[in-house]
């Protein structure tokens, strides 16, 4: 395959990765979280892409669609929960969930 | 019959059971039908089998084992029940008086919260007593012993509400204990010697393993002393008995007077080989017992108590069956204890009838005059008093007291000395015992009494004056018809006494000092609290710290709190941190520590959790490239 080195796609991945990471981090609102660890799954799955490409072999196709489904999944069951926390604490602010402490 | 001898205690250890389980459900009615009538039906068998025992043309000695209790190597005591004379007498006199005193109770304790409560513990009581006496070997009689003592002090702290009685309770408890560790070591070397504690085969065993006066039967026979001292209150395990009348009248009557308190001479009976090979020791049961019925019996001169005054005179007659067991009288010392365990419960529960009836007054100067007024107590009372009093001829007392002056005088361990102490010793029974009768039944009344007591109890109180006058007349001595009933019925178990050669010639002269002592005692009794009431005011005022004395019990509870009570509180006091527990809590306290850390990570906060798998990642990316 010709085009672009598979360096730059391995980077783009990295600092979406990062990107993600770091707003994981420091975001408080919950959806803000729930987006980050999307572009952090998403970083994940380019990786795959690029990988699988670089060695002409399906498999990096076969995890993203994996990691798609995973992702999909993973998205309803955390906007259930984030909808739950609203109606209990009416706040969307991750620290005010902190009753499990101790 | 004998063959379902275990029936006997199983009873009231069953109706125990019933009330435990059912009492509180039961009402008043049925309450004293589980628990009066469990000992009851106790008393029939024992009947029966008295029954065959004198129609029995040999001696009746039968060991019925119901089931091996367990089995270490080769010590493997039993569950088993030993019946002869001996145990007979005691079953007799257990199920019996315990029985009239239930019966009793049913009237005296109705109007208490804890009606099923006292009737449980009275039942476990007489349950535990038969198991001490009948069983056939040592360990099964220690498991009676300590069930006695618990359901002693489960009894004098019935009323627990009031922190006096629950300090008696404890008081009891362990002082006893004190006796209890002695004899639990006595028990430990006769197992050491024999390898078995049947008391059966421990008697065959012990004459040939030791010579007459050997150490170690010393030893043992002194720590059995032990026991029976603590036990049966004798010196110097004396003072708990006093202060066991915080429980209620039946209690006194039946565990601090008839039953329980004589465990310690069935025990130096039961055992009477050993002592027999340690005349020291048997020397040590003399006079034990001669200086405690003179120490009580003076202590009982100067009570106000209605009750201490009865439980300084048990003190003091228990002394007396001690004296006999010292001196080789063992038939005469349980000829004692039978009658002994008549005319006390007829007096505790007489003076618990009358304390009941003046609403709770112990103290006899503000009794008085209640002659006219109780004249069924009144007669009972004076029938126990005449018994205590010894007084001649007509009351068993007389009967049974004076074989004891008799063989102190005359047997072959008995001497000068014993005999003065026995003799000053009744002249201050029946001196203390009028000086009861005419406080409290005489002069003018100062308490009103309010009702008096219905038939339940009246009828046992009857019942037992008749066998305190007419139980003497089964052993009568050779100068007056020559009855040999009782001890005859023993000998089978109990040697019979010796006579000092040539002594036998004075018995009539013993008799006679001894009938004029004690009523020379109630004529003094009568000339100072009756005749001349201002006579005794100055008696006291005439030596006032001597009185204070005896009154306080020849201050034993005072030595015992300095040398015993105060340095052991003031011990703890010092380790009130125990020293030893420092370790432990040492470890406790580093595991809660770590705990609090990881408690603290734990914090709930989402980010804090992602920070953490991102440092955790690193970290092992970083150790994984490093390396």
């Amino acid at each position: 395959m010709n085009g672009i080195p598979f360096e730059y796609g391995l980077t783009l991945a990295a600092v979406l990765f990062t990107l993600g990471l770091i707003s994981v981090l420091v975001r408080r609102n919950i959806i803000f979280m729930l987006i980050s660890v999307e572009i952090m799954l998403n970083a994940a799955g380019l990786a795959f892409i690029v990988a699988g490409s670089r060695w002409n072999q399906p498999d990096g196709q076969v995890m993203f669609i994996f990691i798609l489904t995973m992702a999909a999944a993973e998205v309803s069951v955390g906007l259930a929960l984030i909808l739950q926390i609203y109606h209990q604490l009416k706040t969307l602010d991750s620290d005010a969930a902190n009753k499990m402490k101790g | 019959m004998t063959d379902s001898i275990w029936l006997v205690p199983a009873l009231p250890f069953a109706g125990a059971l019933v009330l435990i389980i059912a009492g509180r459900m039961m009402s008043r009615k049925l309450v004293p039908w589980v628990g009066a009538g469990s000992v009851g039906l106790s008393a029939v068998i024992t009947l029966l089998i008295g029954l065959e025992f004198l129609s029995s043309p040999v001696p009746v000695s039968k060991t019925v084992v119901v089931w091996t209790w367990m089995q270490v190597a080769e010590f493997a005591p039993d569950v088993a029940f030993h019946i002869d004379s001996l145990s007979m007498v005691f079953i007799f006199v257990i199920t019996f008086v315990g029985f009239l005193i239930h019966v009793y109770s049913a009237e005296f304790m109705i109007d208490d919260e804890g009606y099923a409560r006292f009737f449980t513990f009275l039942n476990l009581f007489v349950g535990s007593m038969l198991v001490l006496v009948l069983a056939d070997n040592l360990v099964l009689l220690y498991l009676g012993w300590e069930g006695v003592g618990l359901c002693s002090y489960l009894l004098i702290g019935f009323w627990y509400l009031e922190e006096k009685n629950g300090y008696a309770a404890r008081k009891a408890f362990i002082v006893t204990r004190v006796g209890d560790t002695a004899m639990a070591i006595g028990l430990f070397m006769l197992f050491a010697a024999f390898d078995t504690l049947k008391i059966s085969e421990i008697q065959a065993m012990a004459p040939q393993q030791w010579t007459v006066g050997a150490p170690e039967v010393t030893l043992i026979a002194v720590l059995l002393l032990g026991g029976a001292v603590g036990k049966s209150a004798q010196l110097p395990l004396q003072n708990w008995l006093p202060d066991a009348m915080a429980g209620p009248s039946p209690v006194s009557a039946l565990i601090h007077a008839a039953t329980m308190v004589t465990a310690g001479v069935y025990l130096i009976a039961r055992t009477h080989v050993v002592f027999e090979l340690a005349p020291g020791a048997q020397l040590l049961v003399a006079v034990v017992g001669a200086l405690t019925l003179l120490l009580a019996g003076f202590s009982a001169l100067t009570q106000w108590d209605l009750k201490r005054v009865l439980a300084y005179s048990t003190i003091s007659q228990i002394g007396y069956m001690f004296l006999a067991l010292g001196i080789g009288a063992w038939t005469s010392a349980i000829f004692h204890f039978m009658i002994h365990a008549f005319f006390k419960a007829l007096l505790f529960l007489a003076a618990g009838a009358v304390i009941h009836l003046l609403h709770h007054e112990h103290d006899m100067f503000k009794m008085g005059g209640l002659r006219k007024k109780l004249p069924a107590i009144y007669w009972t009372f004076l029938v126990g008093a005449g018994s205590l009093a010894a007084i001649p001829f007509i009351t068993s007392g007389f009967y049974s007291k004076d074989q004891i002056l008799w063989l102190s005088w005359a047997g072959t361990g008995g001497n000068t000395w014993l005999f003065l102490a026995a003799l000053v010793g009744a002249f201050v029974t029946s001196l203390y015992t009028f000086r009861m009768v005419f406080l409290t039944f005489f002069g003018e009344e100062k308490t009103h009494a309010g009702h008096s007591s219905g038939m339940a109890m009246t009828i046992p109180l009857i019942v037992l004056a008749v066998l305190s006058t007419v139980g003497g007349f089964i052993e009568l001595p050779h100068t007056l018809g020559h009855v040999e009933l009782f001890s005859g019925f023993l000998h089978d178990v109990l040697p019979a006494s010796q006579l000092r050669p040539g002594a036998d010639a004075s018995e009539w002269l013993i008799q006679l000092t001894a009938a004029i002592v004690s009523l020379g005692g109630v004529y003094l009794a009568y000339l100072l609290y009756l005749r001349n009431p201002e006579w005794h005011k100055q008696a006291r005022g005439l030596v006032p710290d001597l009185h204070r004395f005896w009154q306080a019990g020849w201050g034993f509870d005072a030595l015992y709190d300095t040398v015993f009570v105060k340095p052991f509180t003031f011990i703890s006091a010092i380790n009130k941190s125990d020293v030893i527990d420092k370790l432990y809590t040492g470890i406790t306290n580093a595991a809660s520590f770590l705990h609090d850390i990881f408690a603290w990570t734990q914090s709930g906060i989402l980010r804090w959790y992602m920070m953490g798998i991102v440092v955790g990642t690193l970290i092992i990316l970083t150790i994984g490239l490093l390396s």
